[in-house]
């Protein structure tokens, strides 16, 4: 796994800020991701139906544990195939 | 901990390694031995063997030849003697009749632990960081020259990643510590390591030998005197240009020959762009933002070149400024441009054609306003060496001939409207204020014409050509 070092004055933070928030779900990619929390996946079946449905893409990926940040493996499979992701956070 | 006894480090691949293999069943059979290698557990056959292939033992006991024979004692060592030298053998382990069908004497090869990129990586993995820099992780399907260009790090071109073992290797070019700050950098005035200057360094392809030089133009940019901030967050094109002098011009790869202004030249083209990068990077100058260039110029890129000091035919540039030795000088320099002159072959003729050249700068009916570097070709400069004029004659000559009457340069003479404000109509006015105009001497043996570098505002106002020497 590449790691660099920063060559700015590391006064911002390294990771990139979220895009807004889409008007509408037409024609995007939704993510829906399961941090492996109990119950998650019963949230993300539900709305997945929902989704699917409206006639919207949706991609599943699960974190392998809600106890650790999302590798950055997993981040970026996410960033690269998705316009919007969903987290189910809690149980 | 390593074991007591005799320890030896070998690799199969060095020669002098397998020559001593009979000496080694020797001291195997006549006490505590154990071998470490860094390329072949099986090898010596029939002998207790460490796979060192990793090289931490090797990186530990900083062995730099194989084979390194080594006496411990109570974990420590006590005695060491490296490629194989019977006498020492025999005296470090005290068995004598040692390898009776050997040479006296071989020399050892190279440890694979300090082989170049390996032992900057063994350093990275065994050793304390000494890096302070945010560490950015990747993902393994990310590619790293994009990543690079999504978080801003670069100029437009591709950089190079600045892995750690990059960045100690650049460290490497430095007597510097890490730690130590170069320079406060506009516009954010960001105090700078030596380390931060090292990521940008490599970023911008530099060799670790380049970063000395790399450090004093940082240095000299930041200083009050050069004013980088302006040079940055003015409209006009301007940008640090670096020349070089000194010997560490040529010990570093240097260009100041044929083409020496143009492309082609690594040492050149990194170390006018690690400058560049340091105050994009370091110091938040980019353009759009604090930079405000109406229209640029590509030495934004990198503006970096050395002098040819051989063929001059005046003192270096950095002498003639009061500094010995390697040096640069920095210029905010707003431009190139050349001045032909292919008939002239006396000093008086070709010092009036360089005048017509020196009017225009910034423009002919300003005077005082700005510097300029004036950047002498070989065979330019011949003419002035057969007359025997020295740099302070040609400077004489040149201010005689732009110096004007006033009232020639005020508004509106000429039907233009740009010029001088009311109140100088009356003196004479020189084209450049004392010591504002810099002559260096560069480029190929063929070509009559040489190249003025037209300055940015001038002096306490505006930035000062500033001379610094270059350390280690």
């Amino acid at each position: 796994m590449p790691v660099l070092l920063d060559p700015t004055s590391e006064r911002v933070p390294a990771t990139r800020t979220l895009n807004p928030r889409p008007a509408s779900l037409d024609g995007l990619t939704v993510g829906l991701l399961d941090i492996s929390k109990a119950r998650g996946d019963v949230l993300l079946d539900r709305l997945e139906t929902r989704l699917v449905a409206d006639g919207v893409t949706v991609r599943r990926y699960t974190k392998p544990t809600f106890a650790k940040p999302a590798p950055v493996d997993l981040r970026h499979e996410i960033a690269v195939q998705c316009e919007v992701v969903i987290e189910a956070l809690a149980d | 901990m390593l074991p007591d006894g005799w320890v030896v480090v070998l690799k199969r691949d060095c020669p002098t390694c397998t020559l001593v293999e009979p000496v080694l069943h020797q001291l195997a059979a006549a006490g505590e031995l154990t071998v470490y290698s860094q390329d072949d557990p099986g090898f010596p056959a029939g002998l207790p063997v460490v796979d060192d292939r990793e090289l931490e033992t090797s990186w530990r006991l900083k062995v730099d030849t194989v084979p390194t024979l080594l006496r411990v004692e109570d974990g420590t060592e006590v005695a060491r003697t490296v490629g194989w030298l019977r006498s020492s053998w025999e005296e470090l382990t005290g068995v004598t009749g040692l390898g009776p069908d050997l040479p006296d004497h071989r020399p050892g090869c190279g440890s694979r632990s300090v082989e170049w990129g390996v032992e900057q990586e063994l350093d990275r993995r065994y050793g304390e960081r000494v890096l302070t820099s945010r560490t950015v992780e990747l993902a393994d399907l990310e590619d790293e020259h994009e990543a690079a260009y999504a978080r801003g790090w670069t100029d437009g071109l591709p950089v190079v990643p600045p892995t750690e073992a990059r960045v100690l290797a650049m460290l490497t070019g430095t007597s510097r510590a890490p730690d130590e700050v170069v320079a406060v950098v506009p516009p954010d005035l960001v105090p700078c390591t030596v380390e931060k200057i090292a990521v940008n360094a490599v970023l911008a392809g530099c060799l670790p030998e380049h970063l000395p030089v790399v450090l004093a133009a940082v240095e000299a940019a930041c200083t009050d005197a050069f004013n980088v901030h302006g040079v940055l967050a003015t409209t006009m094109p301007a940008t640090p240009v670096v020349v070089v002098n000194g010997p560490i011009a040529k010990a570093v790869g240097m260009n100041s020959g044929m083409n020496a202004l143009g492309q082609g030249n690594r040492a050149n083209a990194t170390i006018g762009r690690a400058l560049q990068l340091v105050v994009r990077n370091v110091g938040g100058g980019r353009p759009g933002e604090v930079d405000r260039g109406t229209q640029g110029q590509p030495g934004k890129y990198t503006a970096c070149f050395a002098e040819d000091e051989d063929g001059s035919p005046f003192d270096p540039l950095s002498v003639s400024r009061g500094v010995e030795g390697s040096a640069l000088t920095l210029f905010a320099g707003c431009g190139w441009w050349p001045v032909v002159d292919q008939l002239s072959r006396t000093p008086e003729s070709l010092a009036r054609s360089l005048a017509t050249g020196l009017r225009g700068v910034g423009h002919p009916k300003l005077a005082i306003v700005f510097d300029a570097l004036l950047v002498l070709s070989p065979e330019h400069g011949r003419v002035f060496r057969e007359a025997g004029w020295d740099r302070a004659r040609l400077l004489a000559e040149l201010d005689g001939l732009l110096t004007v009457p006033g009232a020639e340069l005020s508004r509106g003479v000429d039907g233009i409207a740009e010029g001088m404000p009311p109140g100088f109509e009356a003196v004479p006015l020189p084209k450049f204020r004392p010591g504002g105009l810099l002559i260096a001497h560069a480029g190929g043996a063929a070509g009559l014409f040489s190249t003025i570098v037209p300055g940015w505002v001038s002096g306490a106002g505006g930035s000062e050509p500033t001379t610094v020497p270059i350390g280690a």
